[in-house]
């Protein structure tokens, strides 16, 4: 289909296993349409590799709406590339100029390792919200909807900590890996809202524990996980977090 | 003749009686029985931590590296309910009614009811699980309208429903995964289904991660795989989705029902670029205020702010006076093509009009946001043109599958012990799903019917008692493998995604939005071609005992090629119109669609019978005891 196009340089992070030593591989993107996002170029270079018989460069996306939070990789160092509130599979090709060298790697933090390429394993965010990221409540319990009246500011600022898609990026871009971000908007959430409330005190201590083990550092407050969320999660939710663990400390009789 | 084991009685009385006669498992026991689920949207997560719940041991089993990655999370608009809360009329019967007549009166009345009666619990149960649903003032939960409906009945958050009822779901599952009743395993993919004694025991799976096969066996195996609608390859699904483990089911004995009931969702972003991955939805919500027109001149070329309100065509709303812009979505749908096919698109092309800027004037920008949280911002991103100053274009696309494999009123397929729920099943929309439905019947069936009708089955049947050295596990196991070594043996020119894309092609053009007889055999000789391109010409690179995208989509696509026969094959055999199922020589006389109920009033449950084989058609009567067949109006 007509319409402007761009040529760019990728320098792309290759590794073929978690053990395998990683190395940069250089390829030409040419004669790009500025309306294809970054992966549907980079599916683009995956067909020509293909072609020659080659393994196309692995990398994880699902929803490519910047919903499912599978997609991510840095873009010249930046988580989800240089546009901000901006998933990978958001970020179109018209944000680029010919000629440009895009440098794409994995999302970097120990605690998650790579499996090939671009694909890291993220796991960890899995048992961070084990840990107690949710409401213990069954199937079958609940009482009528309009019973649990919420004020719609709280239910808006709940909701806005629950749209969180898990991808990463707040560990990723963070000086120390701290996964503080995550965690935090699963706590602030929950917390917020009277559903959450019976739980506070064992959730935020578990879920700080959780992060802790699995590797995550700790947050010094350099606030680059807020600048690479791509769903704007403020760092006001990690305050919430701090401060739900200090009360979890408090009446902690154990 | 099909038996879809509907109980005796009054409708509204059925799934209450049911309950009653149904064998229970009693607590003790339920430990003893292991459970497999496959799938973790909406309707898998629910379903396996409502099980784990109950005391079953489950494993769980997803293709994404975390259970909250399926595609259930892309959902946008709502969740449909017949809490009555905004006191509009809204009740059982009628959320009952405009389901099946939605579905243009093929789906089957009593599983459609029992939809109704549970909707209400689901909304009590997400909330009480922290779902952020929007609120009103009060503090109360916020209702809005969708298509097909004249009351407002439909919950939402924002326009990300679908997430946050799956990141709910997913708390659930995890907090069973915490509690240890519930096993996660991540990046499998289901490759085959173990039947043994005429009793599914078990799947087998391939590690996405290292490559290696794994068997696990069970007392039942849950299927919550989602649709198939990447069959034409342009869809509004995420590109993991895909019919595999559906179609493996199929191959092992399993019926597979009215699969040409594929849903074209009117409101989508139009396609852009030959290498375009996939289509975005804009929510069906947007029709609660948005108007859809075209220009009344063909190919009129000037931009949407210098056509006169008297040169516009707001086409649904003089067409369907009483529905007006929220009719149905096979309606809608059709109605777009129509105009674009009759030159009257924008710029004379494949696109309409949904213009936002009247209630934009209205009621300022800052109260559609809220309304609509970050659809405009989406709209921008993709097409580099802002909504709130110029109307935003749409065109169909493909975006949900009501065909899937056949189940009886208990969610049990033809072999027994195989349970399919969501989408992947066939059951509750008939012809035509109505918006906001799909989040109400994964969560119907998850949550509030398959874990008591599981329970009959188990108490009745027992344990299933079938060890490794089964003969139905080990050919199972051999097969995947020799399957896997074929694929990696495709030394070819063509790569997976350009076979993909011609299936794509041959679907959209003969099996899309309007279908014939004529169309429907070109498409039945061109894709068993395909076939065989795929198995001569495709190129798969690689290694099997790696992560291999390749291998895991070159799979997919030979599956879809397979469907993709069923589905035409299906469509040939439909010789009337209804719902989504358009077929051209088939319509009333100002061109809507025309049923066959003498000859056409059951489901299509067909048999597998080889590669390229002509399937066995099984027939399911449908009744209609409660409401009464009509031609569907929403004029």
């Amino acid at each position: 289909m007509a319409g402007p196009t761009i040529s760019v340089t990728l320098k792309v992070w290759r590794q073929d296993g978690p053990e395998a030593k990683g190395y940069f591989e250089t390829h030409e993107a040419k004669d790009i349409s500025t309306s294809m996002s970054v992966l549907e170029m980079l599916d683009v270079v995956n067909l020509r590799l293909q072609k020659e018989g080659k393994e196309p460069i692995a990398f994880e996306s699902n929803c490519r709406e910047g919903i499912c939070g599978s997609c991510g990789a840095a873009v010249n160092g930046q988580p989800h590339g240089p546009k901000r509130a901006t998933t990978l599979c958001q970020l179109y090709m018209r944000h680029f100029n010919e000629g440009d060298l895009l440098v794409i790697e994995p999302f970097r933090a120990s605690a998650f390792p790579v499996i090939k390429d671009l694909v890291v394993d993220r796991s960890a965010f899995d048992r961070i919200i084990q840990a107690g990221g949710y409401v213990t409540v069954k199937t079958g319990q609940a009482s009528d909807a309009n019973a649990i009246l919420v004020p719609k500011d709280v239910s808006d600022r709940a909701f806005r900590s629950a749209a969180c898609i898990g991808c990463g990026a707040c560990a990723a871009s963070c000086p120390n890996a701290s996964a503080s971000l995550f965690a935090a908007a699963k706590v602030a959430q929950l917390a917020l809202l009277p559903q959450g409330s019976v739980e506070r005190t064992s959730r935020a201590r578990e879920m700080v524990k959780q992060m802790d083990a699995e590797g995550f550092g700790s947050c010094s407050k350099h606030y680059e996980c807020q600048e690479a969320c791509p769903k704007e999660i403020k760092v006001e939710n990690i305050a919430v977090m701090n401060r739900e663990y200090l009360r979890s400390l408090l009446l902690d009789r154990d | 003749m099909l038996d879809g084991k509907v109980p005796e009685g009054p409708l509204s009385e059925k799934w209450i009686r049911h309950k009653f006669e149904m064998k229970l498992v009693s607590p003790a026991n339920k430990p003893t029985f292991n459970l497999i689920v496959v799938g973790t949207g909406l309707a898998g997560a629910s379903a396996a931590a409502s099980l784990s719940e109950l005391g079953y041991r489950v494993k769980v089993f997803c293709l994404g590296d975390s259970p909250r990655r399926a595609h259930s999370i892309g959902a946008q608009g709502g969740i449909n309910s017949a809490k009555n809360y905004p006191n509009d009329g809204d009740s059982v019967l009628r959320l009952f009614y405009d389901t099946v007549k939605g579905g243009d009166f093929r789906a089957r009345e009593a599983n459609v009811h029992r939809l109704a009666e549970v909707s209400g619990n689901i909304i009590d149960q997400c909330v009480a699980q922290g779902v952020p649903f929007t609120r009103e003032y009060g503090g109360h939960l916020d209702n809005r309208s969708f298509g097909g409906a004249q009351v407002s009945r439909t919950f939402y958050a924002n326009a990300q429903t679908g997430q946050q009822l799956l990141l709910g779901a997913y708390g659930a599952l995890m907090k069973e995964i915490k509690v240890g009743n519930v096993q996660m395993h991540t990046r499998r993919e289901m490759l085959d289904l173990i039947v043994a004694d005429q009793r599914a025991v078990g799947i087998v799976c391939r590690n996405l991660v290292t490559g290696a096969l794994e068997t696990h066996l069970a007392d039942a195996v849950i299927l919550a795989t989602g649709g198939y609608g990447n069959a034409y390859y342009l869809s509004t699904n995420s590109v993991l989705s895909n019919a595999t483990a559906a179609w493996r089911a199929h191959k092992r004995g399993a019926f597979f029902a009215n699969p040409c009931f594929t849903q074209i969702h009117p409101t989508c972003i139009p396609i852009h670029g030959d290498s375009q991955s996939k289509l975005t939805l804009m929510s069906e919500s947007l029709r609660n205020d948005g108007r859809i027109w075209v220009p009344r001149k063909k190919g009129d070329t000037r931009l949407p702010h210098e056509i006169p309100e008297s040169e516009r065509n707001y086409y649904l709303e003089e067409r369907y006076p009483s529905f007006g812009n929220l009719v149905p979505r096979d309606v809608a749908s059709r109605a777009a093509k129509r105009v674009c096919d009759e030159g009257f698109g924008v710029n004379g092309g494949d696109a309409v009009y949904l213009d936002l800027l009247g209630p934009i004037a209205r009621d300022g920008i800052a109260a559609l946001e809220d309304k609509y949280d970050n659809l405009f911002e989406m709209y921008q991103r993709i097409t580099d043109e802002d909504p709130r100053q110029t109307p935003m274009r749409i065109y169909p696309a493909v975006h949900y599958t009501m065909g899937g494999l056949w189940v009886d009123y208990n969610l049990m397929s033809n072999l027994p012990g195989l349970y399919v729920i969501g989408e992947a099943n066939f059951s509750d929309h008939g012809a035509n799903r109505l918006g906001a439905s799909a989040l109400m019947q994964g969560l119907a069936d998850g949550y509030f019917i398959l874990p008591y009708t599981i329970g009959d089955f188990l108490a009745r049947q027992g344990r299933a008692k079938v060890s490794d050295d089964h003969p139905a596990v080990t050919d199972a196991q051999r097969e995947t493998r020799e399957r896997l070594d074929k694929l990696m043996s495709l030394r070819g020119k063509k790569t997976v995604s350009e076979l993909h894309r011609e299936l794509g092609q041959v679907l959209w053009d003969h099996c899309g939005m309007s279908r014939d007889a004529k169309g429907l055999q070109t498409a039945l000789e061109k894709i068993p071609a395909i076939r065989e391109d795929f198995w001569k010409n495709a190129n798969v690179v690689g290694r099997p005992d790696t992560f291999n995208q390749v291998l895991e989509r070159a799979g997919r696509v030979a599956d879809f090629i397979e469907l993709a026969e069923l589905m035409c094959i299906d469509a040939s055999n439909r010789n009337e119109s209804c719902g989504s199922h358009f077929r051209v020589e088939y319509q009333t006389p100002d061109n809507e669609a025309q049923r066959d109920d003498e000859q056409y009033a059951y489901v299509a449950a067909w048999e597998y019978k080889g590669v390229g084989v002509q399937p066995a058609l099984h027939k399911e009567p449908l009744a209609f005891e409660r409401v009464g067949l009509a031609q569907r109006s929403y004029k």
